[in-house]
């Protein structure tokens, strides 16, 4: 439906964007002990680090090789040595993984090669699981980093079943995209197991980063799925992936396994949740429980409720492509008109977003396009703040990051429950709005005809 | 590269920088970027730096020369307020993609240029180098120049890729992009006998205008805030300042000690964190004003706003002293400003149990040791069990930190209170410690720390994480006090020197062997202080403890 076009302009102004390998780093945090290290310069983690402590208000374990100027010109080799061996020796990780940045994908470090190298030299690491992913920050987008990364610990990590007739059908893999939150993760986990299914998060940020108090100090990650677990991901009957950029593991978990994936482009929304519970219903055997049939009659009446306000609404959206599509997706099936769709990367599904056109490009587009088309609501992540505050419109927050409100950890979107709540939440800001900015006065009208189409609506 | 190189000897031949003043003539040409421990770091980037002192200049567009890691992941995130322009909130970068890479991001960059000015025509653009445009030799510096004379605007660069070191560097590296470029260029439209340089000062949560209604009561005029709430014009004409005030420890000390030395604009080094701080500063400005021909009863003027405000912050702070008493402390500081907060924390009647001093320089040091007295508990290396195992014995009622070890606090039940960057509240001057003071108040006798520690009804707090984790470090001295050997082995094991990573037995051991005397000594035998020097403090405490007595005289 929607054409895609890449943005022209050669400076890139208030970027919606952010870089792949902080994107891979994050999907290690789904990990159990992990110590997430990115390959470059001392900055490119210290960025990430404040980002994600920002979101997430929690203690963010990330390391760097600390490159150096020269160290970049003459290879990393040593600084990747030492950086395992300190944070072997420091943090006594299950897992470290390795994202490499522009920095040292401009010279062109063999990470690989020297993961070997240091496993040789060193027996304390021989065994130690170490991941590496190239995510060169001078292409691609955030989302891609995350499924890329998760692509690479399903190759590394999951262990092929020796005999494909003992596969566990009760056992069900889940690869959520990087849209979804802690939050979200922990609905689905209740929903999976309430049909008697034993589902597997990979990654797993429920665990690591929603806020629990942990058990103990430990400078890695605390919670996530453990290394031993993510390798018996091979005896589950399915594979649930979860949004677009989730293809590429679900198709090596298929490659490696043999273990068939069903991708749910959408879990936002009431037909997507159709579909994901009456599949659930079908490699379960078990009738979906009254909880659901409830919840859902909920998110229809929510819709009901929740139409008055968002339907017509002419809605301004910069997300990562896969949340675009899923939020998107929601407000267009309120009666709502995504008028203006800005997004960081390429994605096949950017084609199917109910809008006319979908620009890569940045929060710059995003409010000149949304002022141009006379948009009504502008749904971005924080950094919408500041356009959100000249175009004088609503502004709902969603995706990472997420850093001048709470909660944005445990923002829900999957499941009816989620629409339902995503529902009240976006028409309680329009309502509020509209008491703020829009009550009618003895004014409103004497334009006639012409004054529907100005001030007020 | 040869320009930049040279621009960092000579931020390295500072002698206004303590840290630098310790290391010899071939260590200062090594450079700070030794000290970077892969696996082992924490802290931004030496363009991190350049940016966090450049960016509260308001009016200006901070342009990032770079992949979109280092504007996309961290634009608009200071707490630096702004009184008039918010263009320095909009993050332009050139977000340089693979085809650049191959061929080169100059076009990119000339082309950004181009069109910021023709959107948005800042009074200038600052472009921001970073690592990979500079491995791939895209000389910013060409494409600044050229820019700048197709447009006729100021376009400066910034020449402070993160890999040649640590945000203490780019802060200075940053001061010198103002000295080539910017400093000197414009004359301000009159001058007066009471104009003022603020240094180093970033006007982070508005704290700035704590304390400029008092220089505007007392009649003196900030003539340029390098960088708080600045303009671009402001920094221009600052070399017509009669004297300066460099705030932020080290950051830019270059910066004012060149202005001294360029324009004869004498500076000192004051705080206007805590009371007695923000006196002495105001007096040692108009002292200077005064030195530099403004009417003497500048200072008569001053002394009574001093004591007018004196009055009223102690009034408003004396009502909180009772309910400090016996109130514990404990102060965690990225370092620069650690020393000023000592101070102001004192006044209140708090007592503090310790400082972490991780970045700050040796003169800091000496200044909380100072401030301290003698029994001043130094905590270089907590570990979070250790942090927590100290609030909860009751040695801290409160933790005082920056933004990102607040959670070890806050996990651990513990109040705790934001004094670094991204705090949301202003704590400089009289006003300021006043707000300080009722926010550690608020936090201290929040009723909901009662709350949260409350057991859960299934939990048995006597195998809950927090008696754990004293428990394992409680087994972990145990296990020493019993084993005198490994005791032994654990306390030479201590990671003196982090650059080099040398232990301290090996320190010890070359004392006792080669019978050494000074920090360039051990230098020489262990390499130790070998990298930034920061740890030559702690060096000369151990050659303290290892002075050789007398040698016994044999007996006949």
């Amino acid at each position: 439906m929607a054409t895609v076009t890449v943005g022209k302009k050669a400076c890139s102004v208030n970027p919606l964007k952010m870089s792949q390998p902080i994107g891979g780093a994050l999907a290690f945090m789904g990990l159990r002990g992990a110590m997430p290290l990115l390959h470059g310069s001392q900055g490119c983690t210290s960025f990430g680090l404040v980002l994600f402590t920002r979101h997430f208000k929690e203690a963010i374990p990330m390391q760097t090789t600390a490159m150096s100027e020269v160290a970049t010109v003459l290879g990393g080799y040593e600084n990747v040595e030492q950086a395992i061996l300190n944070i072997y020796k420091r943090a006594k990780p299950e897992i470290i993984g390795i994202c490499s940045t522009g920095v040292t994908e401009t010279k062109g470090d063999d990470v690989d090669g020297y993961i070997r190298q240091i496993r040789a030299k060193h027996s304390d690491v021989a065994n130690l699981p170490i991941v590496y992913v190239s995510t060169p920050d001078f292409k691609d987008a955030f989302q891609d980093g995350w499924g890329k990364t998760v692509a690479k610990i399903v190759e590394a990590l999951v262990e092929a079943p020796k005999n494909t007739s003992r596969r566990d059908a009760t056992r069900v893999n889940v690869l959520p995209g990087s849209h979804l939150t802690p939050g979200d993760l922990d609905e689905l986990r209740t929903i999976i197991e309430d049909f008697g299914l034993e589902p597997t998060f990979l990654p797993d940020l429920s665990g690591s980063l929603d806020g629990h108090i942990p058990d103990d100090f430990t400078p890695t990650t605390i919670g996530g799925v453990g290394v031993e677990e993510v390798a018996a991901m091979g005896q589950a009957g399915w594979t649930i992936a979860i949004g677009e950029q989730m293809r590429l593991a679900a198709e090596a978990m298929k490659d490696k396994t043999g273990i068939p994936y069903r991708l749910f482009e959408r879990l936002c929304g009431l037909e997507p949740n159709d579909a994901f519970i009456a599949f659930l219903s079908e490699i379960s055997g078990r009738p979906a429980p009254m909880k659901y049939r409830r919840q859902r009659g909920q998110l229809v009446d929510a819709m009901l409720d929740g139409h008055f306000h968002i339907g017509g609404r002419k809605v301004a959206i910069g997300a990562e492509p896969d949340l675009l599509h899923d939020v998107g997706g929601l407000l267009t099936e309120m009666g709502a008109h995504i008028l203006v769709a800005v997004t960081t990367t390429q994605s096949p599904i950017l084609e199917r977003i109910a809008t006319d056109d979908v620009l890569i490009g940045d929060l710059e587009d995003l409010e000149n396009l949304a002022r141009e088309r006379g948009c009504d609501l502008l749904v971005t992540h924080s950094h919408g703040r500041q356009g959100a505050a000249r175009l004088k419109i609503p502004f709902f927050r969603i995706g990472i990051p997420m850093f001048d409100r709470l909660g944005g950890g445990h923002q829900l979107t999957v499941g009816y429950r989620g629409g339902r709540d995503l529902i009240f939440d976006i028409s309680n800001l329009l309502m509020a709005d509209h008491e703020e900015n829009h009550e009618p006065t003895p004014e409103s009208w004497r334009g006639g005809v012409e004054s529907l189409h100005t001030a007020s609506h | 590269m040869s320009s930049l190189s040279a621009t960092i000897q000579d931020v390295f031949n500072e002698p206004g920088c303590g840290k630098n003043a310790n290391k010899s003539e071939a260590e200062r040409k090594k450079g700070c970027t030794k000290q970077l421990q892969p696996g082992g770091a924490a802290g931004g980037c030496a363009f991190d730096g350049a940016k966090i002192a450049l960016q509260p200049l308001t009016d200006v567009a901070h342009l990032v020369h770079g992949p979109i890691a280092c504007e996309g992941n961290s634009w608009d995130n200071r707490g630096a307020k702004s009184s008039g322009s918010n263009l320095w909130r909009t993050g332009f970068t050139t977000d340089i993609n693979e085809t650049d890479v191959v061929f080169g991001g100059e076009k990119r960059l000339y082309k950004s240029i181009k069109e910021i000015i023709e959107k948005y025509d800042p009074p200038a653009v600052f472009v921001y180098q970073t690592c990979v445009p500079a491995m791939i030799g895209d000389d910013i510096d060409a494409v600044c120049k050229a820019a700048r004379e197709k447009f006729g605007k100021p376009v400066i660069p910034v020449n402070s890729p993160g890999f040649v070191g640590p945000k203490n560097l780019g802060n200075k590296l940053a001061g010198e992009a103002l000295l080539q470029h910017v400093i000197g260029t414009e004359e301000p439209d009159y001058t007066t006998p009471y104009d003022l340089n603020i240094i180093g000062e970033y006007n982070l949560s508005g704290e700035l205008w704590q304390v400029k209604p008092l220089l505007d009561e007392i009649g003196i005029r900030v003539l340029s805030c390098i960088s708080g709430d600045g303009k671009y014009r402001e920094v221009a004409y600052s070399h017509r300042a009669k004297a300066a005030m460099m705030v932020c420890s080290k950051a830019m000390i270059n910066v004012a000690r060149k202005m001294e030395e360029r324009y004869g604009i004498p500076f000192f080094e004051g705080s206007f964190y805590g009371i007695e701080d923000t006196s002495d500063s105001l007096r040692e400005i108009a002292r200077l004003l005064i030195e530099r021909g403004a009417p003497s009863d500048l200072m008569d003027r001053t002394e009574a706003v001093i004591a007018r405000e004196e009055a009223r912050a102690w009034a408003a702070i004396a009502k909180f002293k009772p309910r400090f008493e016996g109130k514990k402390v404990l102060l965690i500081t990225g370092g620069v400003k650690s020393w000023s907060v000592v101070a102001a924390l004192q006044e209140a009647g708090l007592e503090l149990v310790g400082t972490s001093v991780k970045k700050s320089t040796k003169e800091d040091k000496e200044r909380i040791k100072e401030l301290m007295g003698q029994d001043a508990h130094m905590i270089e290396d907590m570990t979070p069990r250790e942090m927590y195992k100290m609030l909860k014995d009751a040695r801290a009622d409160i933790m005082l930190s920056g933004g990102r070890s607040q959670f070890i606090a806050l996990k651990a039940s513990m109040p705790w209170l934001d004094i670094n960057q991204e705090r949301h509240h202003a704590y400089m001057g009289y006003v300021g410690m006043v707000k300080l003071v009722e926010e550690i108040d608020k936090a201290l006798y929040n009723p909901v720390w009662a709350q949260v520690r409350k057991p859960a009804p299934w939990e048995d707090p006597s195998t809950n994480w927090q008696s754990k984790a004293i428990a394992a470090a409680e087994a972990e001295a145990a296990a020493l006090a019993a084993d005198p050997v490994k005791a032994e082995e654990v306390r030479r094991a201590k990671k003196i020197c982090n650059c080099k990573s040398v232990e301290l037995g090996v320190i010890e051991d070359a004392i006792l062997a080669n019978g050494l005397t000074t920090v360039e000594g051990v230098r020489e035998h262990t390499n130790a202080s070998g990298g930034c020097g920061a740890c030559a403090i702690r060096i000369d405490e151990i050659l303290e403890l290892m002075a050789p007595v007398a040698p016994p005289i044999a007996a006949e």
